[in-house]
């Protein structure tokens, strides 16, 4: 078999169908590597070896009886917060501790369907509120790159297990940038799909009206192949859209290899180049977009000129929708129950003991927008300032296909670095939740790495539905 | 940010807080809703507020029925139950 860390899923259905090597014999090399580095990485919350096992052994048969499917036989990895039927879904939450998903989400209906393995599920921040993967109820996730320094998050459980060759590919969710920052940050693809585009049924709900489920892969080839079996309108998500699904895969068929980019426009955002970024994030950023420039592309400078309200909007919708979500984590039908004499009591009990800090602040900060006397002053108005956020969005894809930014302001920091400082956690996330607030695509590739050998990525975002031509420049601008 | 009372929040919250909690997160709060408050100078007359992603809205299913989860599934999820009920405290005296 090929390098397991290096081989690609793509490479691997190309292995699993040229019988270079079995599903199961495949699935074992990576829990080989998998299972050791648990005591370091800890890139899982859950693994279930026997489960894929037996269901690589179920790919083996198919296959062997003339079948085949998109992903039939492929390892996955699932972040911890979308169910799998039969399998622990905790969300990396204490308080989730024990729940057993009765259903898959519909994500995990359609991967199974295409014939994927699921190995396991990864570690995040708790309920995907962090950009850290240090929230977890159940201990950080480390970088396997920039050893000693955060994954990023909250799928940086998901990142890690990617980037180590723990898994062929993973999938993610993307709220305000919990793709795209980890993916950034370990050097890997990730994608934050058009809000719509793929069902949220089945997920644990982070905020209802940002999340978008996302695969991260080694590459953006690998990402299209997800992509094309996991979108589409779902009965089960009203927010899901009936609209065309074009193939991604087929994104870049065509184009002039020496000249992929011409005829696109790709407009650099200068409020996302401003002071406070990192000068090696800015450096490598620059260097793709000459990349883009030599590769046929026309750059062009464009404003989001209210991206300097785009934290603070976010914090109070996000919160909002978060308060709202995690109020059904009560100690009634599911989950850690601190038993008592009286419902309010196990209510507030159970809830003090079952979430960690940091979902107790933005459950706070959350109630406190919506909260009489408050609710139109943040919870109203944050709204409207999200609809000024969206017509910057708009305006700018009138006069470009898509932009090119950095992802985070810098690179990955040491763990325990910032823990207790939530201004200082929130404001990493500021080059990424415009995407969320807008809903527009988006996706991370690998720029690069700094000096020191930490990975940065940047990010390309494109108009709503605006996925091929997404990955079609990603495709061309990766490094290969 | 006047007016902002972590123990009514709390409550609201349905969080029960520890001494420290309530001293530490109200501190916490305090500095990120002077943050938030950023957005206060803004005009936004006329403006509509803006819910989702997109502007499809949320079309509702057709009303026919389809078969629900597993009760036992659901059921075994519950921290207490008796028979096919989930158990609470009494809530009726």
């Amino acid at each position: 078999m090929d390098d397991i860390k290096t081989l690609t899923l793509a490479g691997a259905l190309e292995g699993l169908r040229a019988k270079k090597f079995s599903s199961v014999e495949l699935t074992q090399a990576l829990l080989d590597v998998m299972q050791p580095s648990q005591a370091d990485i800890h890139a899982f919350v859950t693994i279930d070896a026997e489960g894929a096992l037996a269901q690589a052994a179920e790919a083996d048969r198919r296959r062997a009886a003339g079948e085949d499917a998109p992903l039939l036989g492929a390892p996955i990895a699932m972040k911890d917060n979308m169910s799998v039927i039969g399998q622990p879904c905790t969300a990396s939450s204490r308080i989730l501790e024990g729940y057993i998903a009765p259903y898959d989400a519909t994500v995990t209906a359609k991967l199974r369907a295409a014939g994927a393995i699921f190995l396991g599920r990864t570690n995040m921040d708790e309920f995907a509120l962090g950009s850290t993967t240090q929230t977890s109820g159940f201990g950080p996730t480390e970088n396997p790159v920039a050893r000693g320094c955060i994954p990023g998050g909250s799928s940086g459980g998901s990142a890690a297990a990617v980037v180590g060759g723990l898994a062929l590919a993973a999938l993610g969710t993307d709220t305000g940038g919990s793709i795209r920052q980890p993916a950034s940050h370990c050097g890997i693809v990730g994608v934050k799909p058009t809000y719509g585009r793929v069902s949220r049924y089945g997920i644990v709900a982070c905020a209802s009206s940002l999340d978008q489920v996302g695969p991260m892969t080694k590459t953006v080839e690998d990402a299209a192949l997800l992509m094309d079996v996991i979108s589409g309108h779902d009965p089960m998500d009203a927010t899901s859209l009936d609209v065309p699904v074009p193939r991604l895969a087929d994104a870049w068929t065509g184009a002039d290899p020496a000249k992929p980019l011409v005829g696109m426009t790709l407009g650099l955002p200068k409020e996302y180049f401003g002071d406070g970024l990192d000068p090696e994030v800015r450096a490598l950023t620059e260097a793709a977009a000459k990349r883009a420039e030599a590769l046929g592309a026309t750059l062009r400078e464009v404003s989001l000129p209210y991206s300097p309200y785009g934290i603070p909007t976010y914090y109070i919708c996000m919160t909002a929708e978060v308060s709202a979500n995690l109020a059904r984590f009560d100690g009634v039908r599911y989950g850690a129950r601190v038993p008592c004499d009286d419902v309010l009591g196990q209510y507030l009990k159970t809830r003090a003991q079952g979430m960690g800090a940091e979902v107790k602040r933005r459950v706070l900060l959350g109630t406190f927008v919506l909260s009489s006397g408050y609710y139109d002053a943040y919870y109203n108005r944050a709204q409207k300032v999200r609809t000024l956020i969206k017509r910057d969005f708009d305006a700018a894809f009138a006069t470009c296909d898509l932009l090119l930014a950095p992802v985070t302001p810098e690179p990955a920091w040491p763990l325990g670095v910032y823990q207790d400082d939530p201004i200082r956690n929130y404001l990493s996330d500021v080059l990424t939740v415009g995407a969320n607030l807008a809903g527009c695509c988006a996706m991370a590739i690998p720029a690069g790495a700094t000096a020191a050998g930490k990975p940065v990525g940047i990010q390309l975002l494109g108009p709503n539905f605006g996925e091929p031509t997404l990955f079609r420049a990603a495709h061309a601008l990766e490094l290969r | 940010m006047a007016g902002f009372d972590i123990d009514r929040v709390a409550m609201l919250a349905r969080l029960e807080l520890t001494d420290e909690e309530r001293t530490r997160f109200g501190r916490q709060l305090e500095t990120i809703v002077a943050y938030v408050d950023r957005i206060a100078g803004l005009d936004l007359d006329g403006l509509d507020a803006t819910l989702h992603g997109h502007d499809a809205g949320a079309p509702f299913r057709e009303d026919t029925p389809v078969p629900g989860l597993p009760l036992e599934a659901v059921l075994n999820n519950a921290p207490a139950r008796i028979e096919d009920e989930i158990r609470m405290p009494r809530v009726v005296e």
